[in-house]
């Protein structure tokens, strides 16, 4: 088997040889000067941001540490309102990293920037000693355009809006901990890790006064509307039964003591939005194949001010906050 | 589900005074947060937590051995995830892996046999908490490992026991509960007979509960009918799981590795006969008799009410500390830290209604 070595990253020719044989012909680079010079950009403002992949393991049950790479990336422009052009790539490898094994990520990357309609136009490697990473780092940045008149953001939302959630939470996260863990479900639980550029585009094409919308990635939907909330000065007030949670993932999240909302996701939205224009956009999001479960789970109010209350299904109502930490699996 | 909660206003009304119960594990406290319970019940039932959460009642000193075993030459320490953030003395098991001590969170003690198996040249502890549904599959787990012959494996054990903790808060005569809320899953393994005395000697109703919403809401409705009928007794609930005779195979293996010893509980101090230590033929699983370790008592932060609060005697907007020195972000004291503890869903509720919930 064919391995990675420190002189993958030297500079020399191993890593010439590497970047020439993988990596550009995986992003189809026809030139490797030291920039990417962009062409004309399609009017609007430029969106960038930037996202360090570090997940272990690197092979999950529905996905890898490329596509999530490039999803992740993908989804923080895409939730902004813009339409993601291009991206960069950067990585880190441990030394002995097995090169069949980059192959299939950059694959898995490639096809995702082709599905997506990106161009991964720049790109670095390094190669570090046996023990100064773990496997493979993967860094993306991502350059979008978000068109006039879209405004994004959880200063405009407004008492009575309603909070639209796109597709069943948790699996992302029990996904990775079930492989972590070599627990093993029945049927497997799989990652939700999909790009949700065409969705949002869909959307804005819907209407252009979505308040705001955020994937709800680490933290879950719970931290993320939590977030909303707090910068929003509003009360977001939800219900349980509204929300999704996939047999496999309950079944998980019991036997582990943990709470579905506080799960990470990687392919599905909140967006809140005018209360009027909420069930033509649900109608409009279920059309799209990430879109297919969307619902309202509730809405926003005035008071008490940055707080989320979720009504249980049996008419109870809880608080909803952010953890200190992450979730850990409990004792009894 | 509005059904059962009518039954419960109506059995206030018979009832007619202030009722305080005690859900005594962990899971409950957990659970009625999760649903939303508190505000479907009547302002006069108090729901009180008591001793049955491994987090909150884990003694200052057992959290900072732990520590100082971790910190050991040649040791990897495995633990269940929730014992994470648990403060010691000075530091958490967090602070410790973070200094450098080899710290792994498993999610049950053949995880750790596993490690023991890949790291033969290592001292492997697992940290053994808990309460009866945690100590059968660590008395299972170290069978495992003497059959296997893996010598390599050792557990640390502050396991403490339900029954007897119960019986101890009884017998200290401070304990203002009308009823108790008996743990489903300690039951499925101990049955309801080890409850008895509840009844019998200290005519308390009690009623072993399931985790779900209306599992909750029945078992209260169950724990208010004894008390308006003047009876005490151990009711079953859950009993689609547990038995009135436990899992006898499951307490077998128990006590043929365990025997009981006192344990210190954090906020309530040494109550005699309520923890487990391995026995003598097993004695070498156990790193404190492997590891010679000198560790401080801990000192309880002075003015904390973690004990008044676990005995029902104080609710916890009554601790001077509660929301001022003692806070989720910065916890002082046991109720705080777990992060459905008493004190912590107290204070989340004042932080967002403005009052303390009745």
């Amino acid at each position: 088997m064919e391995l990675i070595h420190l002189g993958h990253g030297s500079g020399g020719r191993m890593m010439h040889q590497l970047v020439r044989e993988y990596i550009a012909p995986a992003f189809a680079m026809t030139s490797l000067n030291d920039s990417a010079l962009l062409g004309d950009m399609p009017p609007g403002r430029i969106a960038v941001t930037t996202d360090s992949y570090v997940i272990s393991p690197i092979f999950f049950p529905g996905g890898d540490i490329g596509l999530l790479s490039v999803c992740g990336t993908v989804n923080d422009l895409a939730v902004s309102g813009a339409r993601p052009l291009y991206l960069t790539a950067g990585f880190i490898i441990e030394e002995g990293f097995p090169l069949s094994d980059l192959k299939k990520i950059l694959g898995s990357m490639s096809a995702a920037a082709d599905r997506i309609g990106v161009k991964i136009i720049a790109g670095d490697t390094k190669v570090v000693d046996r023990g100064k990473a773990d496997r493979i780092f993967i860094n993306t940045a991502g350059i979008g355009v978000v068109e006039d008149g879209v405004d994004i953001s959880p200063l405009n939302i407004r008492p009575g809006d309603r909070v639209i959630l796109s597709g069943p939470v948790g699996r992302h996260g029990i996904s990775v901990m079930a492989e972590r863990n070599g627990i093993s479900f029945d049927p497997p639980v799989l990652s939700d890790v999909w790009p949700l550029n065409r969705l949002t585009q869909r959307m804005l094409a819907t209407t252009k006064s979505i308040r705001v919308m955020r994937d709800p990635t680490r933290g879950g939907v719970a931290t993320t509307l939590k977030e909303l909330a707090n910068d929003s000065g509003l009360c977001i007030t939800i219900q349980e039964d509204q929300v999704e949670v996939p047999g496999g993932v309950r079944g998980a999240c019991d036997l582990l003591g943990l709470d579905p909302l506080y799960i990470a996701n990687e392919g599905i939205l909140i967006a809140i939005v005018e209360r009027d224009k909420a069930d033509a956009l649900v109608e409009e999001m279920r059309r799209d194949e990430a879109g297919r479960s969307a619902v309202i789970i509730g809405e926003v109010t005035e008071a008490p001010a940055r707080t989320v209350l979720l009504k249980t299904a049996l008419g109870g109502i809880r608080i909803v906050d952010m953890l200190a930490g992450d979730q850990l699996p409990r004792i009894c | 589900m509005s059904d059962i909660a009518d039954k419960i206003r109506e059995l206030m009304q018979q009832i007619n005074r202030p009722i305080r119960l005690m859900e005594v594990c962990g899971t409950h406290t957990v659970a009625i947060f999760r649903h939303g319970i508190r505000n479907l019940l009547p302002d006069s039932i108090s729901l009180l937590s008591g001793p049955g959460c491994p987090v909150c009642v884990t003694a200052i000193r057992d959290v900072d051995t732990a520590i100082a075993i971790a910190q050991a030459e040649g040791v990897i320490l495995t633990t269940f995830g929730d014992m994470m953030r648990v403060p010691g003395d000075k530091k958490s098991l967090f602070d410790a892996k973070a200094e450098g001590a080899d710290i792994r969170i498993v999610y049950s003690p053949l995880d750790a046999l596993k490690i023991a198996e890949d790291h033969p040249h290592k001292k492997i502890v697992f940290f053994a908490t808990g309460f009866e549904t945690t100590s059968p599959s660590v008395a299972g787990t170290v069978l495992e490992a003497e059959r296997r012959g893996i010598l390599n494996f050792y557990i640390y054990s502050v396991h403490k026991t339900v029954p007897p903790a119960l019986k101890a808060l009884l017998d200290s005569g401070e304990v203002k509960v009308d009823g108790f809320i008996l743990p489903g899953h300690v039951s499925t393994v101990i049955g309801s007979k080890p409850y008895e005395f509840l009844a019998a000697g200290y005519g308390k109703p009690s009623v072993i509960t399931g985790f779900d919403g209306p599992d909750i809401l029945a078992g209260i409705q169950m724990l208010l009918t004894q008390i308006e009928a003047g009876r005490a007794e151990v009711g079953i609930q859950y009993s689609r799981v547990v038995k009135p005779e436990g899992n006898p195979r499951a307490v077998s293996i128990l006590n043929d590795l365990f025997e009981p010893e006192d344990a210190d509980w954090r906020g309530l101090g040494l109550l005699p006969g309520t923890g487990l230590k391995l026995r003598e033929k097993y004695r070498l699983r156990e790193i404190r008799n492997i590891l010679k370790l000198e560790v401080p008592v801990g000192k309880e932060p002075a003015a904390c009410s973690c004990g008044e609060i676990l005995k029902g005697i104080k609710m916890p907007h009554e601790c001077a500390l509660f929301g001022k020195a003692c806070t989720p972000e910065k916890p002082v004291g046991a109720c705080m830290v777990s992060s459905e503890g008493s004190c912590s869903a107290y204070y989340k509720y004042k932080a967002v209604f403005g009052h303390a919930p009745e």
